[in-house]
Order: structure tokens, then C-alpha cells, then sequence
């Protein structure tokens, strides 16, 4: 919010530093995000004198003119501009000066014009950075010619009000009484140790037999409405020192009436507004809901189709202002307006921010509204716009007034003690500070025997119990006060993680130390997504979440497969020359129970594990044995089949008849689409799932007392015998069969067409209890039977 | 019998001199002493020798034996010595060429600083508690005192599934839902991933949070900042110190916004911390009593403190990233400077 320095002055008398008060407001609160002096831009200009013009004698189109520049001396001058004349005041740039000029600052050097000397040049009102608003006259085509009262030699962003400063200031969500130049006021006269100095808001009425009846049909959307009646209205220009205002906080002056409403907005944080009152229908106001279909025009002239969750203003007959957000046009002050009905309302804030944001219309007073206006600042509201309505004269404030208040306004009171405050913030207050903060921030205040009771200034509507007090006098005591202290009277917890956590850790750990980098991928994605892994319409995927309001449509469905995201990884990567890679992600797929939610969709933790450009399919299955290994369960790897991985090289991966996960190659198809020529190999695992199986606890198995055997057995097969067959096959043959690991496959003419070599390693282990070690001979026996085996179920010959 | 043993011997030495390595030197021995051999079948001839000739005869063989043996093994010693000269010369390296990389994989900057989070915490007796992400209204909102209308949530951009249910904008969620299921002490630390529709240069609509609740009696803004400090302290640097300042949190009251010193210029000023000598790093307060209401916790009994810190804020900050979309573009040449 924009608050200048000047404008704060009316009502507090500032003896700080504009720099010093920024970190005064930062400190109880109110962080000043930018901190403007008005004419940092303009400098060296003074206000000149033009003593003396004549023509410039090689150049017909300039003006030689002498301008006496006080104590800074008479200079010469030569000037394009044809408004100068002897005798004119204006604003002359010294060698040196610095000004605007078309979006950048200039630097104003002495020189020669054609010939002739020229020590500076005049200004317009652009070069100072100034408009009409700001200066009369500012906007003239020419040099600015000064009013004349000012003297010579003087700096001239005094004169034309540059020498100002400028607050932009955040004011938290719970401050909507700051929404103001006077709210921010009141704070700076607390933290100042200042009085607050009111705005005016007396006048004289005069009486009238005119009568606007106001009813309001939704007092929770409109708590209060307040209106009153203008006459013999005259539309005019409004003075200088406030249309400067207004401009100062990025509001054009319009006309008399129109400034008034939206001065009090700047400076109460009321938003007002002003009907024709010639244009009310019926000669009265109705505040209801819309009709489904019911249109209005704004006075930006924009048309608007109405629904019932939208509150309108309305006269006898038709809708005369969208509430809080902007008038209609049909009722707008014209310069031929003579007769004013002024409205001063508090707005349900989300009845005024749902409309806002339904229609897509914002405007300074749906902006506060949206914050918070009190039903108290809208009376004082009301008082000091009539009050300027009589100061500028520019009506005739009558005697009728209409008042709907459905609000509480009698003061909120807070009983506490002093000790509950002290023992919140964990430091002692002395009880006459805290008293004093208080009663700063217009708190009534009284304090007994360690006991308090606060009366709550009717505007701060955020105030309601001790803790907010404690805020109150802390923000202002300072929080330097705050001594820390580390728990001295809790209680000592047991923290720690959970097995569930602890597990997730040492599977990331488990994939680094495989070489894998961890990723993280937003958890929403696009639905096209499915498309390019060529899922069928019926694929459980599909069934993704919708997000209603998403950033764009490839944002927009909450993941259900991790895998479109780590493709994206693979193809940035590729794209930016890192030719090979591994990385995983472990997070959350969101399952839909039915679509829309009817209740919490299932989050469920999936790993997936991608390799790029170095490695296959048999180092990606490396990671997820190393897993096994890790957490000590066994998975089982079935050829598998999905439309996006390669048809040749893709397991399934299997807990018993559960599938928990995909492993593969990526289809040359969907590489292609992704431009990707490198290998791409892809697992995805339900560790949801897997971690089910996880080993808890290490339970210790008694060494064997006798050596393990070993024995290789190579034997030919035909070519469509799986390694897992034949390791099934052994592993079934003998139960003394401790592992059966594949150590090599061989394929030659000599061994036949369709057929190849396998080669295992078999590891016979004595029972636990056995009395002796497996002999040679047994080792025969064992090694024979197995043989016999893989030849009956396998048809496969020893070598 | 006649046994010119000086002839064999000279011989025998001579071949085994002659043998360039061990295999051949192997054949020389066998040839002499070998079962089939030259000395051996003098040994195995003794019987046709006559009988009072037989000592001499076997002494004399025997000594040949001996002889021969010390021979070859005293030339035994050089070949081999010879030959692990020439294995030696044949095995060199150049030692200037590059070693071979091994894989090494890294855990990701906000995995990182979660779980140095969490290690700081854990010690001071904080659970861990994840939450969903997907959230409904009251968890998000309501229940931490932010009701439909109120212009706190304006605050948040919230993305929404449904009227009812949105992606949580905040881990404090997680508050309300461990509070329902315990009662004081607490303290609890909620790590995860939070969503808002914000997106550009220094806005991600995907990051990571980390909430802490402690509730229990007697707890005050000093405790808070003195836990805070000591956070400040491990996670940036030992001189490390905290500030508070005024803000707004419906859920909190008084609620503080909290800086922590410049670790880069240790307070001086700097363009890190835009000269001012301090960071802003998280936004904490007091539990506000209608949130321990909202849970059945007796707020005039019980207080309590919440703080809550961007994941990688705090990870930006700690490794100097300058640029929060690289969190998540996953570029591995980015991933792998995170090694441990």
C-alpha cells in the first residue's frame, strides 16, 4: 500500500528520518517493501525567473532567454519552447542537473546552441516526472510555467511537491484498519509515542424533505449501509493539494465528488461510492442478491451477467452498483449531476472476493473490502466525506441520512491478567508498559492487582483474546526482549523416525550407492502423458486426478505413474549433452477411490529407477536385486509385456501372483517420439507394496558346522528355456541345493541351431543340524539327481 | 660297473645352466633326478654291481645326487628371480593415466537438508510426522483457524481438486491431524511436499516444507527462539543468531517472522542478504488457542509454539543455488555436485 510521507504528517508530527521510520514500521511490524524520495531523479533544478527573451539570431525557431536563478545567477538560456515570456517563473536545470527524459534520467550540461551560449535548460512538467494532478499547468506543451509566488534560486521539488517520500507497505492479512493513510497513521503515532491528530469530519447540515430509503434483504453479506443525501451538487475540478494526493497513490483525479470517494478510501480505507441521485429509480436503494441472468454495465463499461452469490445495489427497478466492487454506469456522476446519494458499507469480505474473482473485476474498493472494512470506520467514513463535500463546496449536505447496521459495534472488552500475557511471551512486561502500549494503540485500558481489562479499539476486528494483547505489547516492547531459553520446564519426548521413514532412507541410500542420483519431479503432470506411454482407455492411469485450477493443461492431473516424469528427466538431460545417467525418484502416485473425490484418494509411494546411455536392462535389474539384497525380500522377474516398454525386453516384476512393478527397455517407438537415441531402461515399483515385505528385524541363523560344496553344472538346452526355469528346475531337485547362480550362456554351431549352453553354480550346504559335511560322493549323488531332473522336466543334456 | 660321475655332473650342470626358464629347467632336473632319470637309473642299476664295490659306488652316486640337486636349485633360484624381473618390466604401468570411475549416485539438496533437519530435531525429541498431500479444506484451512472467508487465504494460492478437498499449501495441516490423535507433550516435526499455484522465476507451484509443533505446558516466544537458535546454529553456522520480527499466521498468535543472520558475511551485509545482515528463513509464532480448541487440547492449560521453513529455501541458501527451478529440472550434472 502506497503512503507518502506528507500525507502521514497531517495527522502525527514526524520528527524521524523517512529511513528511520522504515525501520521503526519494520519492527512492530509493517515491513516497508520500498522506500521512494519523490524527486531522487530531479536534481540542480531551481526555480528561474525569465527576466528578458529575445530570438535567437541563427535559429528562428529559439528562444534566447536570461533567467535569474538567485543565488545561483543569472544564466542564459536558449529554448525550443514557445510559452516562455519575461517575467514567467520557471523550473531551470543548472549545468549538472538531472531530469527525466523518455523513460531514463538526463544530464543537463552547459553548451552552445547554434552559436549562442545556453547554460542550463528549462523544464516541462515531463522532464520533472510531474503531471497535471501533481502541478496545475504540468501537462502544458512547453516549458512549466510556476504559479509565480515562489522565490527565485529555491529547489524546485519543494515547490512543485517532489520533495516528498514515498511508502510502499505490507500490511498483513490481519490489518485491514491499515489498509489506510490514517490506519497507518495511528501506527506510527503508537510507535512514535505521538498523539494522533483525527481527520475533520464536522459540517453543517441543512434540511430536506428528500427521502432515500435503503433496505437491505442480506444483512451477512452487508452488515452496514450507510447513505447519505447531497444536494444542490456543482461538479467541478477538485484543489490541487488533493488531486496530488490521489495522484500520488496512482489515482487520477475525475472530478469533485468522485475524488472525495476515493480520497477517504486512500485516507480511511473506506471504500465509497456516489450515485446520481436524479438516476435512482423510485428514489431508493435495495441491497439483494442478483437475479440468476441479471446484467449490469460498470462504469468501465463492461457488462456483466449476474448470479444469485452476487450481491447488487439496486434502485427501485434495476441493479445500480456491483457492492464493493464498482458502481453502474446508468447511475454515474456526470458534470451535469446535481443531486448525490453517498454510500458508506461494510461488504461481507468473501461475498465481494467470490464475485471479484467470479466476474474477474477488481478494483481498489474490492481490494479492501476483500481485506476487511469495519462497520465502525464507515460512520467516520461517511462524517469526513461530508465534511469535504462542505470544505471544497461543492454540494449541500442535508440532513438525511439512511443507516442499515445489522454489526455489533459495541466495544469488544478483554479480561485477562498481566501474569498469562508474561507467561505466553516467556518475559516479564512491566504492567505500566504494557498499560502504556496499550492505551498508544487506542486501547482503553484498565489494570488491577495484576489483572487487565482491555477495551479493543472498535476498528481492530482481528483483536479478541490474551494472546492478541501479548502480540500487541511484544511488537511494541520489542522483540529484542525475547530471551531464549531452550524448553526449561517440558517435558522430554521420545522422537525419532519410524521404521516406515528409516526404510525409506536406506532404500535412497541403497539406489546411490548403486550409482543412482536422486530426482524430484512436480507431483502433477500432463494427460497427455498416457498417450505417449500408449496406454489403453481403459488403463487404471487414466483415472488421474484433475486439478480445477491448474497452472496449464500439462500441470493438471495429479501423477498416478511416475514414469512420464522421469522420461522428462531422461529427454532434458539428453538434450543438454549428459549422454549417459541413472536416477530414481521415491514419492507419492494419488489413486482415485471415484472420480470426483468423494473422500481422500490413496497416496501411495512409488520408486521408479531410470539408466540412459550406459548400462541395460541387466544393470537396472542390478538395482532392484541390490534392494533385495538390502531389505532381504525376494522378488520374481516374469517376461512381461506394456505397450510403451520394448516387447522383447520387459519383466514384470512379481510378489507371488502380485504384480509390483515394471521393468524394461524403452520401446524404440516411444524413444523415437521423444527423440531419444539413446538406450533407455525403466523400472517402476509399487514400493508401497514391496516395503510390506521388507525385513524388520535381523534375526541371526546358526552357522553351519560343515562347509558349503560346490559344483558347476554346464548343460545344453533349447533356446527357449529360461534361466529362471532351470534354476527352478535345480533348486526343486534337491532340497541340499543352497543357491543355483548362473554364471554363463553360450551359444555355437557346434552346440546346435535353437539351442545354448548354460552354466551354473551350485552351492550344496549341510542342515543346520547335520552331523556330518556333505562328502564328494554325496555331492555326485546330488549333482546327478539334479541333471536327471533339468533332462525330464527341461530336456536339457549335460555337456 | 664304471661310473664317470664327473662327466654326468658337468653335463647335468651345463644343461641346467643353459635353460632359459623354469619349465626347461623342470626337464633338466627330470632328466637327471626325475624317476626316469639319468641318476636315478645309476641308483635303481645298483644291484648289478658287485657287492664290495656297491658302497663306494652307492657314495659316489649319492654325492653326484646331492651335487646335482643343490645345482639346480641354486639355478632354480636365478631363473626364477630372472623371471619375475621380466613379469615385473612386462606389468608396468603408466601411472600418469587417468583411474577408473567408479558410479557414485547422490541423494537429492532437499532430501539432504530434510534429513539434516530431521537429525537436529530428532535430538531434541521430535517425532516425525508426513501427512497427505492431498488434503481436504478443514485440515488445510479451517482447522487452523483460516476460515473460507478469510482474507488469510489469499495469502496462499491453493490449488483445488474439489470444493472439499485441494493440495495442502502448507505442512501445518499435519498439525492438526497428529494433535487430534495426542494430547501434550508434542513435538513434532512434519516434513513434505506443499503446492501453490505460483509459478515463475522464484516461485515453484511444487516445494518442500518442513513444519515443527511443540505443545506442552509452560512453553513461551523464549523457548521458541531458543530452539530456533539452536537450529540457526547447526544447520548454518556456530555464530549463527536469530531475530523476530511482527507477521501474520492465522494459526499462530503472537506470530513472528524469523531471520536468521547472513552466514556469508556473518552480519556485515552483503548482496546475499541485500546489505541488511539478515535472511528471512521461516514464519513461526505461538499456537493460537482456537487451533488447540479445534484439536480438544485445553489451551489454558497447554501452549504451544509452530514454526514453518521452505525446504529449499534453507537448501538454497546452505549450497548457494541460485535459481529454485534447478530443483526439480533433475539435471544430473546439477545432481551429482551433492555428493557426500
Amino acid at each position: 500500500m502506497l503512503v507518502p510521507l506528507s500525507w502521514l504528517k497531517d495527522y502525527v508530527d514526524i520528527d524521524v528520518s523517512a529511513e528511520e521510520l522504515q525501520e521503526k514500521l519494520f519492527s512492530c511490524g509493517f515491513e516497508v517493501e520500498e522506500l521512494t524520495y519523490l524527486g531522487k531523479d530531479v536534481t540542480g533544478v531551481v526555480v528561474g525567473l525569465i527576466t528578458e527573451t529575445k530570438k535567437h539570431p541563427n535559429a528562428d525557431k529559439l528562444t534566447v532567454c536570461t533567467v535569474d536563478c538567485g543565488k545561483y545567477g543569472v544564466k542564459q538560456i536558449c529554448t525550443a519552447a514557445t510559452n516562455v515570456f519575461a517575467g514567467a517563473k520557471v523550473p531551470c536545470a543548472l549545468d549538472g542537473a538531472t531530469v527525466l527524459h523518455e523513460g531514463g534520467i538526463q544530464k543537463i550540461k552547459k553548451g552552445k546552441l547554434r552559436g549562442e551560449d545556453s547554460e542550463g535548460m528549462m523544464c516541462s512538467g515531463e522532464e520533472l516526472g510531474i503531471n497535471d494532478d501533481f502541478y496545475p499547468g504540468a501537462e502544458v506543451n512547453g516549458i512549466l510555467i510556476l504559479d509565480g509566488s515562489e522565490p527565485v534560486g529555491e529547489d524546485i521539488r519543494g515547490v512543485v511537491g517532489l520533495d516528498d517520500y514515498l511508502f510502499d507497505i505490507a500490511v498483513t492479512a490481519n490489518r485491514p484498519d491499515c489498509q489506510s493513510v490514517y490506519g497507518m497513521a495511528r501506527e506510527v503515532a503508537a510507535v512514535l509515542r505521538k498523539p494522533i491528530k483525527a481527520p475533520a469530519t464536522d459540517y453543517k447540515t441543512a434540511h430536506t424533505d428528500v427521502k432515500i430509503p435503503v433496505t437491505v434483504e442480506e444483512p451477512a453479506l452487508c452488515p452496514r449501509y450507510l447513505g447519505h443525501y447531497v444536494a444542490d451538487v456543482k461538479i467541478g475540478m477538485s484543489p490541487a493539494w488533493m488531486r496530488r494526493r490521489l495522484a500520488l497513490c496512482g489515482i487520477r483525479s475525475i472530478s469533485d465528488i468522485v475524488d472525495i470517494t476515493n480520497f477517504v478510501l486512500l485516507e480511511m480505507g473506506q471504500p465509497m461510492h456516489a450515485f446520481d441521485k436524479n438516476y435512482l429509480a423510485g428514489g431508493k436503494i435495495v441491497v439483494r442478491r442478483a437475479k440468476d441472468g441479471e446484467k449490469i454495465v460498470t462504469l468501465d463499461e463492461k457488462q456483466f451477467t449476474l448470479t444469485h452469490d452476487n450481491l447488487l445495489i439496486c434502485d427501485g427497478e434495476k441493479g445500480v452498483a456491483l457492492a464493493g466492487i464498482m458502481g453502474g454506469l446508468n447511475s454515474e456522476i456526470k458534470p451535469d449531476t446535481r443531486a448525490v446519494f453517498f454510500e458508506a458499507a461494510k461488504f461481507a469480505r468473501d461475498s465481494v472476493r467470490k464475485t471479484s474473482r467470479a466476474l474477474g473485476q477488481r478494483s481498489d474498493s474490492s481490494s479492501r473490502f476483500e481485506k476487511g472494512v469495519d462497520a465502525y470506520t464507515s460512520e467516520i467514513a461517511m462524517d469526513r466525506a461530508l465534511h469535504l463535500v462542505q470544505q471544497l463546496g461543492c454540494g449541500a449536505v442535508t440532513d438525511y441520512r439512511a443507516d442499515c447496521n445489522a454489526a455489533d459495534l459495541a466495544p469488544k472488552k478483554i479480561e485477562t491478567t498481566f501474569a498469562k500475557i508474561d507467561a505466553l511471551l516467556g518475559v516479564e512486561v512491566p504492567e505500566e508498559e504494557a498499560c502504556a502500549i496499550l492505551r498508544r494503540l487506542n486501547f482503553g485500558v484498565e489494570a488491577k492487582d495484576g489483572a487487565l481489562t482491555a477495551t479493543v479499539p472498535p476498528y481492530r476486528e482481528d483483536v479478541d483474546g490474551y494472546p492478541d494483547l501479548a502480540e500487541e505489547i511484544i511488537r511494541m516492547y520489542g522483540y529484542d526482549h525475547i530471551r531464549p531459553t531452550f524448553l526449561q520446564r517440558a517435558t522430554v519426548t521420545h522422537g525419532g523416525l519410524t521404521t516406515a521413514q528409516k526404510q525409506e532412507l536406506k532404500c535412497k541410500e541403497t539406489l546411490k550407492e548403486e550409482g543412482y542420483m536422486e530426482a524430484v519431479n512436480y507431483s502433477f503432470g500432463s494427460p497427455k502423458d498416457f498417450d505417449l506411454l500408449r496406454l489403453p482407455e481403459d488403463a487404471p492411469e487414466r483415472r488421474a486426478i484433475r486439478i480445477l485450477n491448474p497452472i496449464g493443461e500439462d500441470l493438471s492431473v495429479m501423477r498416478t505413474t511416475l514414469v512420464p516424469s522421469m522420461l522428462g528427466n531422461v529427454v532434458r538431460n539428453v538434450r543438454r549433452g549428459n549422454e549417459s545417467g541413472r536416477l530414481f525418484e521415491l514419492a507419492n502416485v494419488y489413486l482415485a477411490e471415484e472420480l470426483p473425490l468423494k473422500q481422500l484418494p490413496e497416496e501411495r509411494r512409488h520408486l521408479v529407477i531410470a539408466l540412459w546411455g550406459e548400462g541395460d536392462f541387466f544393470d537396472l535389474k542390478g538395482a532392484v536385486e541390490a534392494l533385495e539384497r538390502a531389505f532381504d525380500f525376494m522378488v520374481k522377474f516374469v517376461r512381461g509385456e506394456r505397450n510403451w516398454l520394448h516387447p522383447g525386453i520387459t519383466a514384470e516384476v512379481k510378489m507371488g501372483e502380485k504384480t509390483v512393478g515394471v521393468l524394461g527397455e524403452l520401446h524404440p517407438s516411444v524413444a523415437k517420439e521423444l527423440a531419444l537415441e539413446k538406450r533407455v531402461c525403466v523400472a517402476e515399483l509399487d514400493y508401497a507394496a514391496i516395503s510390506k515385505k521388507f525385513a524388520k528385524e535381523i534375526r541371526y541363523h546358526n552357522l553351519p558346522k560343515f562347509p558349503d560344496v560346490q559344483r558347476d553344472l554346464a548343460f545344453v538346452a533349447d533356446e527357449e528355456v529360461t534361466c529362471a526355469q532351470a534354476e527352478e528346475a535345480i533348486l526343486r531337485a534337491c532340497k541340499a541345493v543352497r543357491s543355483a547362480e548362473l554364471f554363463d550362456v553360450y551359444r555355437s554351431a557346434q552346440i546346435g541351431e535353437g539351442k545354448k549352453s548354460m552354466a551354473f553354480r551350485l552351492t550344496f550346504s549341510p542342515e543346520e543340524k547335520a552331523e556330518k559335511g556333505i562328502s564328494p560322493e554325496a555331492a555326485d549323488t546330488f549333482f546327478h539327481k539334479i541333471v536327471g531332473a533339468l533332462q525330464a522336466k527341461l530336456g536339457a543334456e549335460l555337456r | 660297473m664304471q661310473l664317470n660321475s664327473e662327466e654326468i655332473r658337468k653335463r647335468a650342470i651345463a644343461e641346467s645352466e643353459a635353460a632359459a626358464d623354469s619349465r626347461a629347467l623342470y626337464e633338466v632336473k627330470m632328466k637327471y633326478l626325475g624317476r626316469a632319470g639319468e641318476v636315478t637309473a645309476l641308483l635303481k642299476g645298483m644291484k648289478q654291481v658287485p657287492a664290495e664295490e656297491r658302497p663306494a659306488f652307492g657314495k659316489q652316486v649319492n654325492d653326484l645326487r646331492v651335487e646335482l640337486e643343490a645345482a639346480f636349485e641354486a639355478q632354480e633360484e636365478k631363473v626364477r628371480a630372472k623371471e619375475l624381473e621380466q613379469k615385473l618390466a612386462s606389468e608396468r604401468v603408466d601411472v600418469t593415466m587417468p583411474g577408473r570411475k567408479g558410479r557414485h549416485g547422490t541423494l537429492h539438496p532437499v532430501t539432504r537438508v530434510r534429513n539434516r533437519l530431521i537429525d537436529i530435531f530428532m535430538g531434541m525429541g521430535f517425532e516425525i510426522y508426513e501427512g497427505p498431500e492431498i488434503e481436504s479444506d478443514y485440515y488445510n484451512f479451517t482447522a487452523l483457524n483460516t476460515p473460507a472467508d478469510h482474507p488469510a487465504r489469499d495469502m496462499q494460492d491453493t490449488f483445488y481438486l474439489t470444493d472439499e478437498f485441494l493440495l495442502r499449501t502448507q505442512t501445518s495441516a499435519g498439525q492438526i491431524r497428529l494433535m487430534e490423535k495426542k494430547q501434550p507433550p508434542i513435538k513434532m516435526l512434519s516434513p513434505g511436499r506443499v503446492f501453490r499455484s505460483d509459478d515463475d522465476a522464484t516461485h515453484s507451484p511444487m516445494f518442500h516444507q518442513m513444519e515443527g509443533l511443540v505443545v506442552d505446558e509452560h512453553i513461551t516466544l523464549c523457548d521458541l527462539q531458543g530452539m530456533l537458535d539452536e537450529f540457526a546454529r547447526t544447520m548454518f553456522s556456530e555464530t549463527s543468531k536469530t531475530r523476530l520480527r511482527p507477521s501474520y499466521f492465522p494459526f499462530t498468535e503472537p506470530s513472528v517472522e524469523v531471520d536468521v543472520s547472513c552466514a556469508a558475511c556473518g552480519g556485515k551485509g552483503c548482496p546475499l542478504c541485500k546489505g541488511t545482515g539478515w535472511i528471512e528463513v521461516l514464519g513461526a509464532g505461538m499456537v493460537n488457542r482456537r487451533v488447540l480448541e479445534n484439536c480438544g487440547i485445553d489451551p489454558d492449560r497447554y501452549t504451544g509454539f509452530a514454526f514453518g521453513m521452505g525446504i529449499e529455501r534453507i537448501a538454497m541458501l546452505k549450497y548457494g543455488i541460485n535459481n529454485i527451478k534447478l530443483l526439480t529440472e533433475n539435471d544430473v550434472r546439477f545432481l551429482e555436485q551433492f555428493k557426500d
